[in-house]
């Protein structure tokens, strides 16, 4: 079941004009944003489908870099996130692309600073919901059913026991986990499914793990 | 958790409970949340929906694009001055539920239900019927969580996307969701809710999205009217016994199919339908200029 709770139904509170292109663009760039751990220099966002088509009628473009300058869906702020980008010294573009995909609202964010860039697929799914589909190209395989941490990690032994026992010390049950890396001893990603409600505390916690980079969640 | 809407209805009959208070149950168990909490949160999403409501029949509101605003606030005034054909409730709903959607097209601050581009249908009769039942402040409150429930249902069985379904699984929903609600504070039983979820859904069956320049203001605006309308008119049928022939979690399984079937151009991509008639795709190149004609 991809709905889990009655607010995903009758929520988000959020500013007009549409929850899959505005709501959901927006919570994708906020996602991206948390991951990325500060405010990019530069934001690209390639757009497909539906998102492609008709982003600019549904402030799908504010709401994305919204997102990025770390507002929620219901920040009146992403009126102006054009402006508030500029001031933040972000620059940003959006292509539309051509290719069909899987789910017709999906976008792939490129967030750079420096030398530093990560990109993150994302799909939009209705009401508000959105998954994240793709990290820095690990695919990722979440089932939308559940509360899910990505952790980015140095690939060091003892990482993922960090992050399991502060999870058990906070009575947090894994239901699903996945470990990948790219290459031995370099980036690496922890992706975990859990029974209950992750606090910012508890996100907190994590991030201090040695070796941990970024640490975000993506259902509530 | 309930899957489907069969399974809803039967835990308030066993148990002997109203939707609202099965869907209560549901997120106090799921989510390990306190009754209060949760109770606080919906309150503040009707809070949020009144504000929008109150702004759109008071204000004249303007979109970004110009196409929508001020309706809600005109149909409001003629109600107010006319002896009109389709009676006062049943107009006061649809003034609100415009409202609502010119306060979402202006970029304003709303609450989804379930979505975006068909958020006024659920606030829209809420509070014209609260006017003829008297509901208590709580009352109002179990009103969104008996809409939420069914919206559960359809979320999880179908869709409540334009993208993915076209209106059918956004008003055609909230037009559902509606209906349920208002049969349960009117004082129907779970079953007759059922009902009319049925009755409305089937009725928005096949209904595309096609909105013009992509924005959700045309047609979202006057569908989300006649949502409201068909939502009271469903209620009434089902509060005097009529039933579907067609079980309730059939008809949202037609819906899905449909919606399958139906081809992406009347998906909220701005191309067909209405948004591809000659008026629909004039106003896309005024409002967008060049930039979009490539």
């Amino acid at each position: 079941m991809k709905y889990r709770s009655v607010f995903e139904i009758i929520g988000p509170v959020m500013i007009g004009p549409s929850s899959s292109h505005t709501a959901g663009a927006a919570r994708i760039g906020l996602v991206a944003r948390q991951l990325f751990g500060k405010a990019p220099q530069e934001a690209d966002f390639h757009l497909y489908g539906s998102f492609a088509k008709t982003y600019q009628g549904h402030g799908t473009d504010v709401a994305l870099l919204g997102g990025v300058l770390g507002f929620d869906t219901s920040d009146e702020r992403i009126k102006d996130a054009y402006r508030e980008a500029e001031e933040a010294g972000i620059s940003s573009r959006f292509i539309e692309e051509d290719e069909v995909t899987h789910h017709p609202n999906t976008v792939k964010v490129v967030l750079r600073s420096g030398d530093y860039e990560m990109s993150l697929a994302g799909i939009s799914i209705g009401g508000g919901k959105v998954e994240i589909k793709e990290l820095n190209g690990f695919e990722l395989r979440l089932s939308g059913n559940h509360p899910a941490i990505l952790v980015v990690h140095d690939d060091r032994y003892g990482v993922v026991a960090g992050v399991a026992s502060i999870l058990a010390a906070r009575q947090l049950n894994i239901g699903h986990m996945e470990v990948s890396r790219k290459e031995q001893g370099k980036e690496a990603l922890m992706v975990i499914e859990v029974d209950q409600n992750v606090t910012a505390r508890t996100l907190g916690e994590l991030k201090k793990v040695e070796h941990v980079r970024q640490v975000t969640k993506i259902h509530e | 958790m309930f899957r489907n809407a069969e399974e809803l209805v039967s835990a308030a009959e066993r148990e002997q409970i109203q939707i609202s208070e099965v869907m209560i149950r549901q997120e106090m168990q799921v989510h390990d949340r306190s009754r209060d909490d949760i109770i606080a949160q919906m309150e503040r999403n009707l809070d949020v929906m009144e504000r929008a409501v109150n702004r759109g029949i008071t204000e004249s509101v303007k979109s970004v694009s110009g196409l929508t605003g001020g309706d809600g606030k005109k149909l409001h005034e003629y109600m107010m001055i006319n002896d009109t054909l389709s009676g006062n409730l049943t107009l006061d709903a649809v003034a609100k539920a415009m409202s609502t959607n010119e306060v979402n097209a202006a970029m304003g601050t709303i609450c989804a239900t379930p979505t975006a581009g068909a958020a006024g249908v659920v606030p829209g009769t809420l509070f014209a019927v609260k006017d003829k039942l008297n509901p208590t402040r709580e009352q109002m409150i179990r009103y969104l969580f008996v809409s939420g429930a069914f919206g559960f249902v359809i979320a999880n069985n179908a869709s409540i996307s334009g993208a993915a379904g076209g209106c059918q699984a956004e008003v055609g929903s909230a037009t559902g969701m509606a209906a349920a609600a208002i049969v349960e504070m009117a004082g129907g039983t779970p079953r007759q809710s059922q009902q009319a979820m049925a009755i409305a859904l089937k009725n928005m069956l096949g209904l595309v999205c096609d909105p013009v320049a992509g924005l959700v203001e045309v047609p979202c605006v006057k569908r989300n009217a006649f949502g409201a309308s068909h939502a009271l008119v469903a209620a009434d049928l089902a509060l005097a016994g009529i039933e579907s022939k067609i079980p309730c979690d059939e008809v949202i399984d037609a819906m899905y199919r449909i919606g399958q079937n139906m081809p992406t151009a009347l998906k909220e991509t701005g191309e067909g339908g209405l948004a591809g008639t000659p008026t629909g795709r004039r106003l896309r190149d005024e409002i967008f200029g060049e930039k979009q004609k490539a």
